[in-house]
């Protein structure tokens, strides 16, 4: 399949219940942060786009919404998948994009070029949706903050090792932030900017 | 669909909802800011619960069922109006059962029930700022929330201590969520402030005029303001209700004739019918009291 075909392939059959249910898995996930949701049907969407970040992407995006893409998605046909289901414009300015996907593996610098949106309006700011290798697996963390009754765990494998300093740092900044959700094939959890992530240490 | 006519799913047009939703999405992820958004006309006034509606519609699915409370009544017009709109144009499951409904809408009250974690509590919300009262500028309100400034609004406390003698806020009575934001709770009972602390239930709120969302995540601090020597306290009632003898709800008034008689009633319709339902009775428990 060329890259072209492989762009118009996929998407919902039934956008409008589809796009319900993904919503409402994505508005669990931000209100319990952690929480591990699993979205059902395959959305067609490239590589090495994840089936839960394609769904995310057809629920959310339009051409309101700017997207910015790490280098593997963007080379890939995902761009163009993106682009023709959803209608929101490509961007190469991370501070302008209102999402943003990364691919597994993806070195993350920074979540600094984002948007932070600004102190008057913090909801300004860039959704960042991260693909990991997979969770139930690899390091475990321990979560605390809003939507969280004291405190939850999680494990995930292939989260970049920068990703807690990155994530104390965007913490500090509240009420601005990013939000991320970790994506892993057809499963994410949600982490809102509120979320205070700490190693677990072995044996706990 | 072959019915022409028919409106898409929940009224609101498939835009509408994605750009809410990102809305409702960022609400959650800011405990107390309110997230403007773009409200839409929708076929009813201003002032009948259009940010509520807005919300729900855009949450709703066919799986859900739906609860409308106004004033905590399941019977009242604005409660069967919003009702019958998502009977209509979401087909979705109604029911008047605290408990078995997954989304709640409500104007003016929490149910008396304690709410689960599968279940969303939606608020009509009329006046979304807390501090609007006290500084109409918006530009003004937001700079205070963006500065963490929220002196004014224990000022405005004060003043009410120093003319009555305490604080006599009664409805409406400005909450801290999560330590960081004030807000209002919408034009509810201060009796219901204490319910949005921890809840296990999403809460969100709906300003269609203002066009604001906000929204409480489960397990949230919500302090309502108060001073040590002036501590925050909830309303109380001398006698319990009149049809289900409960102690510790909301009871509203009702003028029984023009001679001063009057009862003490639940406000929250369900939960006294449930209680009447398992054999529980006031001190007036016939039936033409309760009509």
């Amino acid at each position: 399949m060329n890259i072209k075909t492989a762009a118009l392939t996929g998407g919902f059959n039934d956008p409008v219940f589809q796009s319900q249910s993904v919503f409402r898995k994505l508005m669990d996930g931000m209100a319990r942060p952690g929480s591990i949701h699993h979205v059902e049907d395959a959305m067609g969407q490239p590589e090495p786009l994840g089936a839960a970040a394609g769904a995310i992407a057809l629920t959310l995006l339009d051409h309101e919404t700017s997207v910015w893409l790490s280098v593997g998605l963007a080379k890939s046909p995902a761009a163009n998948w993106i682009g023709f289901h959803t209608g929101a414009p490509i961007t190469r300015e991370k501070a302008e994009a209102r999402f943003a996907f990364v691919e597994a593996g993806a070195t993350i610098a920074s979540f600094g070029l984002f948007s932070a949106g600004t102190q008057e309006y913090p909801d300004r700011s860039t959704t960042i949706i991260i693909e990991v290798a997979e969770f139930d697996a690899g390091e475990t963390l321990t979560l605390s903050g809003p939507g969280i009754q004291r405190s939850t765990t999680i494990s995930i494998a292939g989260l970049p090792e920068v990703f807690q300093r990155l994530w104390a740092d965007n913490r500090a900044l509240f009420p601005r932030g990013v939000d991320a959700v970790l994506t892993a094939g057809s499963r994410f959890l949600c982490l809102p900017r509120t979320t205070r992530i700490a190693a677990s240490r072995a044996g706990e | 669909m072959t019915d022409l006519a028919s409106y898409n799913f929940a009224y609101l047009d498939e835009q509408t909802k994605r750009m809410i939703r990102r809305a409702i999405l960022k609400a959650i992820a800011i405990p107390g800011y309110q997230v403007p958004f773009a409200s839409r006309e929708m076929p009813m006034p201003y002032g009948w619960g259009t940010g509520g509606v807005q919300v729900t519609a855009s949450i709703i699915g066919p799986d859900d069922i739906l609860k409308v409370i106004d004033q905590g009544a399941d019977d009242t017009t604005n409660a069967v109006s919003i009702r019958a709109f998502f009977e209509k144009v979401a087909n979705v499951a109604v029911t008047t059962h605290t408990k078995e409904a997954t989304i709640i809408q409500t104007r003016h009250r929490i149910p008396e029930q304690k709410l689960g974690e599968g279940q969303v509590l939606v608020y009509q919300v009329p006046i979304p700022e807390p501090l609007r009262f006290l500084e109409p500028r918006e530009t003004e309100t937001r700079k205070m929330h963006a500065l963490e400034e929220y002196g004014l609004m224990h000022v405005k406390l004060y003043e009410d201590i120093a003319r009555n003698g305490r604080i006599s806020t009664t409805y409406a009575y400005p909450v801290k969520v999560a330590g960081r934001y004030v807000m209002d709770p919408s034009p509810t009972p201060k009796f219901d402030n204490p319910k949005m602390h921890m809840s296990d239930a999403l809460q969100l709120f709906g300003a269609g005029r203002e066009k604001r969302i906000y929204a409480v995540p489960p397990y949230t601090d919500v302090v309502s303001l108060d001073f040590e020597d002036h501590p925050f306290e909830i309303q109380k009632f001398e006698q319990p209700c009149a049809l289900c003898g409960a102690r510790g709800v909301y009871l509203d008034e009702v003028v029984l004739d023009d001679k001063g008689g009057r009862m003490f009633v639940c406000s929250d319709t369900d939960h006294c019918e449930e209680r009447r339902e398992e054999g529980h009775t006031g001190e007036m428990p016939s039936q033409e009291a309760a009509e």
